[in-house]
């Protein structure tokens, strides 16, 4: 058997302490406990920092276990369960919105699709099934991005892509959009991924709360949109169906 | 005027639902509460008639209660039930005097070949459209009177009365005796050219006439509901199959649907004349509006396509939900060479073989879980296209569309599948419910809530729709291969098993 890697090892040392009584460790009470020189645990943390893993209060400085790896592990959900579960409200869905709708699930930094259903008007389209979107530039990978602060560090660094003009590309100003959508729990796009077409979308969660996808409805703006918003109702008939889901995957109500 | 809607009983083989419509035919509420089965011995299969009445009124008020509506906001009732599943009951009290046999139920195994006699199961087929099978109610009555102590003097006495679900729940709703023309075609006690009970059915089973409820149109307000819904019309019955036929809108010859549960059901509707099969299907009623003349449906029944992949699960273990088949099946390109044909019970429409049992062929060391996988969803798809061949025979109609739905249409691999098989496109409809649907809209329209069928044809939107993808010669080749994977399911039983 191959030698374990020491600095995995150490890492792990650190996330068990963290997660162990106390919650909440200085460097030194670490370094204290690990009886490692300070300056490999302080590497090691700010790598756990990046990645998410850990988080540094900003009053006390001391480190905590980050939301990410609260996630992780808990948030997976198959999406070919998640289409068969959503089967009928994001039927009912397009039925009252008039409009399209598809459900995404976050897929290694893009939002993949894994249901649409038709504009109900009968005219041609195409199945999206398996596409993947640039999460920065539609709604439900707003709603998905805003869930975890750590993928919006990591699009911070990298560059976000012009779709269209109307593309959000400064991270500055995503972060501060994905802030909003936290707060009011929906999202909405603007001809930001396609000219003339808008979206808005609201996160679906399991019973821990933890989201597993999210619902849009999208559209042509003059239909989805009223003075620069997407209409209030169309927002309604969003939220109501990723409650009514999320209640069927045994989310507590709210 | 405040807005209106239309409910429907779905009263199903796992459990009852109640579904609320607007007049655009979309879901309001849902309301829903499974019920017990019950095995007293292997083969037997009963539910229980007063449990099933009690949850029929609590996923009523549910449904009611979720929308915030009262009775007084429902403008009719139509019911879509389990097919063939028979009861009796006390005509004075209400009583059942047994359980409900399931379709399902085979104890009349023995009686339907002794009623074959030296014909075969075929011997009453030109009469109702049916070949003998354990499924149909008359045998079920038939086995009935004769095991359950006194029953036969008290049914010739006119104490007893028969209904499959629709009856028994209109019964208890209005107080009525009375089926739809659509339930009565699975009885094979009904005549399908007069659409009346046929003496010579009747004596053959030794069912006396007055334990027979009235038949009437599927679509045509029968009574007044009582109690938890006093004062609604009960407007619709449909066997739940006719009722997705209705749900999908199939109102014209050649129009058909196929709905995939844990069987799976290819109904297509042929017009006002019934035609008979050649190819293993069955002739049954689609459904009659009012007094308008009926309408003729030929009917394929799949026995295993959703209960293969709950066999996955539950049997083998290879998944833990049956969404994940599909996850499983993506992981490869094709099925690796395998054909998994799952007669479980012997093969059904077309085949027709009792003595066959499934096979997986073309087993190699190659072979890995993600092709088995593939194989089980693709056994669903052949199935259908031997059907679909057969009905384009019988029929005289090429199918052009295939209208899908049930719960396996939220499998994408396999409604893509089925499309490039079947060489045209799977659509799938706005509402995936259509067999409450179906029965709301009898329901509707019979009481003027929908003008016409045409009004009703507005309201259907394609929520997906899958094109075929595959050369002609490809699949060709894998109906081949197919064809001899069934070969090789023949002749399995023996004489000692």
């Amino acid at each position: 058997m191959p030698k374990p890697i020491q600095s995995i090892e150490r890492a792990a040392a650190i996330l068990r302490l963290l997660s162990g009584p106390t919650r909440r460790l200085s460097l030194v009470e670490l370094t204290g406990e690990l009886g490692l020189p300070k300056g490999t645990v302080y590497g090691m943390l700010r790598t756990l920092v990046q990645v998410g893993f850990v988080e540094q209060d900003p009053d006390s400085g001391k480190y905590r276990i980050g939301a990410t790896l609260l996630h992780l592990g808990s948030s997976y959900l198959d999406g070919n369960e998640l289409r068969t579960r959503a089967l009928n409200w994001s039927d009912w869905l397009a039925a009252r919105s008039r409009e399209s709708v598809r459900i995404g699930t976050m897929h290694e930094g893009h939002v993949l699709v894994v249901h649409h259903v038709f504009r109900p008007d009968d005219s041609p389209q195409a199945l999206e099934v398996g596409t993947l979107l640039p999460a920065h530039a539609c709604a439900m990978g707003k709603v998905l991005l805003a869930q975890n602060p750590y993928v919006v560090t990591e699009l911070s660094k990298t560059q976000l892509a012009r779709i269209t003009s109307a593309t959000i590309t400064d991270p500055y100003q995503l972060s501060a959009e994905l802030e909003e959508v936290r707060e009011r729990g929906w999202a909405a796009e603007i001809e930001e991924l396609i000219v003339g077409e808008a979206s808005c979308a609201a996160p679906i969660r399991d019973r821990r709360g933890v989201s597993v996808g999210a619902i849009a409805v999208s559209g042509a703006v003059e239909r989805v949109c009223e003075k620069g918003q997407p209409r209030a109702e169309l927002v309604s008939y969003v939220r109501e169906g990723a409650r009514t889901i999320s209640r069927d995957l045994g989310a507590i109500p709210w | 005027m405040s807005e209106q809607y239309v409910a429907a009983i779905d009263q199903g083989t796992a459990s009852s639902r109640c579904l609320v419509f607007d007049q655009q035919g979309r879901i309001v509420s849902v309301g829903q509460k499974e019920h017990a089965q019950i095995f007293p011995r292997p083969g037997w299969v009963e539910h229980d008639p007063e449990e099933i009445w009690r949850n029929v009124l609590y996923v009523v008020k549910t449904a009611l209660d979720k929308a915030g509506l009262a009775s007084g906001d429902l403008v009719a009732l139509g019911i879509a039930n389990q097919r063939e599943t028979t009861l009796l009951w006390d005509r004075h009290t209400g009583k059942p005097l047994h359980n409900a046999i399931s379709w399902q139920d085979t104890r009349t195994d023995n009686l339907v070949r002794e009623l074959g006699g030296n014909v075969g199961q075929d011997r009453f087929r030109d009469r109702c459209g049916l070949p003998l099978a354990t499924y149909f109610s008359g045998p079920k009555v038939s086995w009935l009177l004769e095991h359950i102590p006194d029953l036969r003097r008290r049914a010739e006495a006119g104490d007893v009365l028969f209904g499959t679900m629709d009856s028994w729940l209109i019964w208890k709703l209005t107080g009525l005796h009375v089926t739809d023309v659509t339930n009565a075609s699975r009885t094979m006690l009904m005549n399908l050219k007069t659409l009346d009970w046929d003496d010579e059915l009747l004596s053959a089973m030794g069912v006396p006439r007055q334990v027979l409820p009235q038949i009437r149109a599927s679509s045509q307000v029968y009574g007044e509901a009582s109690g938890l819904l006093r004062g609604v019309p009960v407007a619709a019955a449909l066997g739940d199959q006719q009722a997705a036929l209705f749900g999908q809108t199939c109102f014209s010859v050649g129009e058909g649907k196929c709905t995939y549960g844990t069987g799976s059901f290819l109904l297509m509707n042929t017009g006002p004349q019934a035609r008979p099969s050649t190819h293993g299907l069955l002739t049954t009623i689609g459904y009659r509006i009012a007094d308008q003349p009926a309408t003729y449906a030929l009917e394929g029944s799949i026995a295993v396509t959703g209960a293969l992949v709950q066999w996955l699960r539950d049997k083998v273990g290879l998944i833990a939900s049956a969404p994940e088949v599909e996850t499983l099946a993506r992981t490869v390109d094709d099925n690796g060479g395998i054909y998994f044909v799952p007669a479980f019970s012997g093969l059904f429409a077309p085949h027709w073989r009792s003595d066959a049992r499934g096979v997986i062929a073309g087993l190699t060391g190659y072979v890995t879980k993600g092709h088995i996988a593939r194989a089980i969803l693709e056994a669903t798809a052949w199935q259908t296209r031997e059907v679909v061949d057969a009905m384009n025979v019988d029929s005289g109609v090429e199918l052009t569309t295939l209208k899908a739905d049930g719960g396996m249409t939220a499998n994408n691999l396999l409604m893509q599948f089925l499309a490039d098989v079947l060489g045209v496109p799977v659509v799938r409809p706005l509402v995936a419910e259509t067999v409450s649907l179906g029965a709301a809209y009898a329901a509707g329209l019979a009481v003027g809530f929908w003008p016409n069928v045409e009004s009703l044809r507005a309201n259907w939107h394609k929520a997906a729709e899958w094109l075929p993808n595959k050369a002609a010669r490809d699949r060709e080749k894998g109906y081949r291969k197919w064809k001899k994977a069934v070969s090789r399911t023949l002749d399995w039983v023996d004489d000692d098993d």
